[in-house]
């Protein structure tokens, strides 16, 4: 069973070094308990581009597709068993890198 | 158990929870688990009357149910080509990774997935009630105050999370316990709240067997966490309310309020209990939770002989400790009720009317309300409380007994 972490930030920063250095222990962890699959973080919501290709051409705008206070600042894709471990990891990684998550499940129709 | 009709009424209520279980156990699906259970009272419904009543009918109910659930598996299994799921599930009757937890019982595995923190609180308790006490969602509307159709909406939601966030059909371990239970506990008050005060006009006023139920599992809970002041406070409070039951509904099935209660009636052994458990959390010295200030008010109704030797300042200064830990409407509610033996009922029409906002479709606001302007003798005022009082109560023996006042 897969689960996407969604990283929220409410700052404007990056991760500051403590807060690198405790993801990077808590990345170390999870690889080493099974649990990791994919991790990254991602640019400002400024460098975002929306393309919307639904009509006759494609459209290219600036920005992200929502202006809000919060916003993805990163993700975590993670393997577990099920929902418990994810959110026993999630209190975790929310106290590692010092941001709100989301875990939310992949759909597996057929797991 | 000759009369198949009762024989149904009584297999729900003994047996639903413990069915829903075993297949939510075997088919780590509740939507199966319920739809399951369903169709095989459903069943038993046609066949019993025809075929009488089988000598084991939880068996006969559970056996039923999980070849309903295997054909709708199998039905299933065509449409998405699941056919591998069916047959590891057919022939796998323990269910795939159900570990077991600290408690060996199928129902509390039940009600601590209904009862998740990863699901609102009010679906918690739906959910609960719907898959454990086996309630509609029309009755659990009426106890929440929503709509049936609103209720069923978010019984399945719940269930949709369940399934796709794979919320785990299990009892905690023991280390993580503790934040689990606060949750649990006020499903299994409500769940008791229900059977004292039954909402539906289609159920018993009175329902014997949840409030029965919400005991047996509260004594559960405290089994494992004796140390757990809330457990413990739950626990009295539900028995020095159940010692109450008795007394509460007429034989000529109308509700008794505390005041015209045949207090010989109550039952001692219950009281007992209940107030040694207040003692004993007392003795601790703990800051009280909510359910421990509750069970200490009903400590002391049920310490006084009548309802004029009860220490009413006690009493209002116990719900003044539990405004600051529940500064709810019903709770500010309950307060004025006890003012008024205290101060009179014009004070405590006064602190009522402050709550007309929040409360204004909640039948004993206007029941309160109505016995307060009675007694203070504004009898049009209160013929129309009474009036609003009984077109929103859903307990039958409540509106007989409302209907009785309002022609007093």
């Amino acid at each position: 069973m897969q689960y996407l972490v969604s990283v929220i930030d409410s700052t404007a920063g990056l991760a500051t070094d403590e807060e690198m250095a405790a993801i990077n222990e808590f990345n170390d962890r999870l690889q080493a308990e099974g649990h990791w699959v994919f991790a990254g973080g991602l640019g400002a919501p400024a460098s975002a581009t929306v393309i919307d290709n639904r009509g006759e051409e494609a459209m290219f705008s600036d920005g992200p597709f929502v202006e809000s206070k919060e916003h993805l600042a990163g993700l975590w894709i993670w393997e577990a068993p099920d929902l418990d471990v994810a959110l026993r990891l999630a209190a975790e990684g929310s106290r590692a890198c010092n941001r709100k998550l989301e875990v939310r499940p992949f759909l597996t129709p057929f797991e | 158990m000759s009369d198949p009709h009762e024989a149904i009424t009584r297999a729900h209520r003994e047996e639903w929870a413990r069915v829903v279980a075993s297949l939510t156990r075997r088919f780590g699906d509740l939507d199966v688990a319920e739809e399951a259970a369903a169709e095989a009272f459903a069943t038993a419904i046609e066949r019993w009357p025809a075929d009488g009543v089988p000598p084991n009918p939880g068996a006969w109910l559970t056996t039923t149910a999980s070849h309903k659930a295997i054909d709708r598996i199998r039905r299933e299994s065509k449409r998405e080509d699941k056919h591998k799921e069916a047959q590891v599930r057919y022939d796998d009757p323990a269910g795939p990774g159900v570990p077991r937890g600290a408690i060996d019982d199928e129902r509390l595995r039940l009600i601590f997935t209904c009862a998740h923190p990863a699901l609102a609180m009010q679906a918690r308790v739906a959910l609960t009630l719907r898959m454990v006490g086996g309630l509609t969602a029309a009755e659990i509307g009426r106890a929440f105050l929503v709509r049936e159709d609103s209720m069923t909406r978010r019984i399945t939601r719940a269930k949709v999370k369940i399934k796709e966030a794979r919320i785990p059909y299990r009892v905690p371990e023991a280390d993580e316990l503790p934040a689990r239970v606060s949750g649990v506990l006020a499903v299994l008050y409500l769940v008791f709240n229900e059977g004292y005060l039954s909402t539906s006009p289609d159920a018993d006023p009175v329902r014997a067997e949840l409030t029965a139920e919400a005991i047996r599992l509260t004594r559960l809970i405290r089994e494992l966490l004796p140390q757990d002041g809330e457990v413990a406070g739950l626990l009295a409070l539900m028995l020095l309310i159940e010692a109450r039951r008795p007394a509460r509904v007429s034989p000529g099935g109308e509700l008794v309020t505390l005041d015209e209660q045949d207090r010989g009636a109550w039952d001692a052994a219950l009281i007992a209990e209940g107030h040694r458990l207040v003692r004993e959390r007392l003795a601790t010295g703990a800051a009280p939770g909510r359910y421990q200030v509750l069970a200490a008010i009903n400590a002391v109704h049920t310490s006084a002989r009548t309802m004029e030797e009860t220490d009413w300042s006690q009493v209002v200064a116990l719900y003044d400790q539990l405004v600051r830990l529940d500064p709810s409407p019903i709770v500010a509610l309950n307060r004025a009720i006890a003012i008024a033996e205290l101060d009179g009922p014009e004070v405590a029409l006064a602190a009522v009317d402050r709550l007309v906002e929040p409360l204004a479709g909640y039948h004993s606001f206007h029941a309160t309300r109505a016995d307060l302007l009675r007694r203070l003798g504004r009898n049009r005022d209160a013929r129309a409380a009474y009036a609003l009082a009984i077109e929103l109560a859903g307990n039958t023996a409540e509106v007989a007994a409302l209907a009785r006042r309002r022609d007093l």
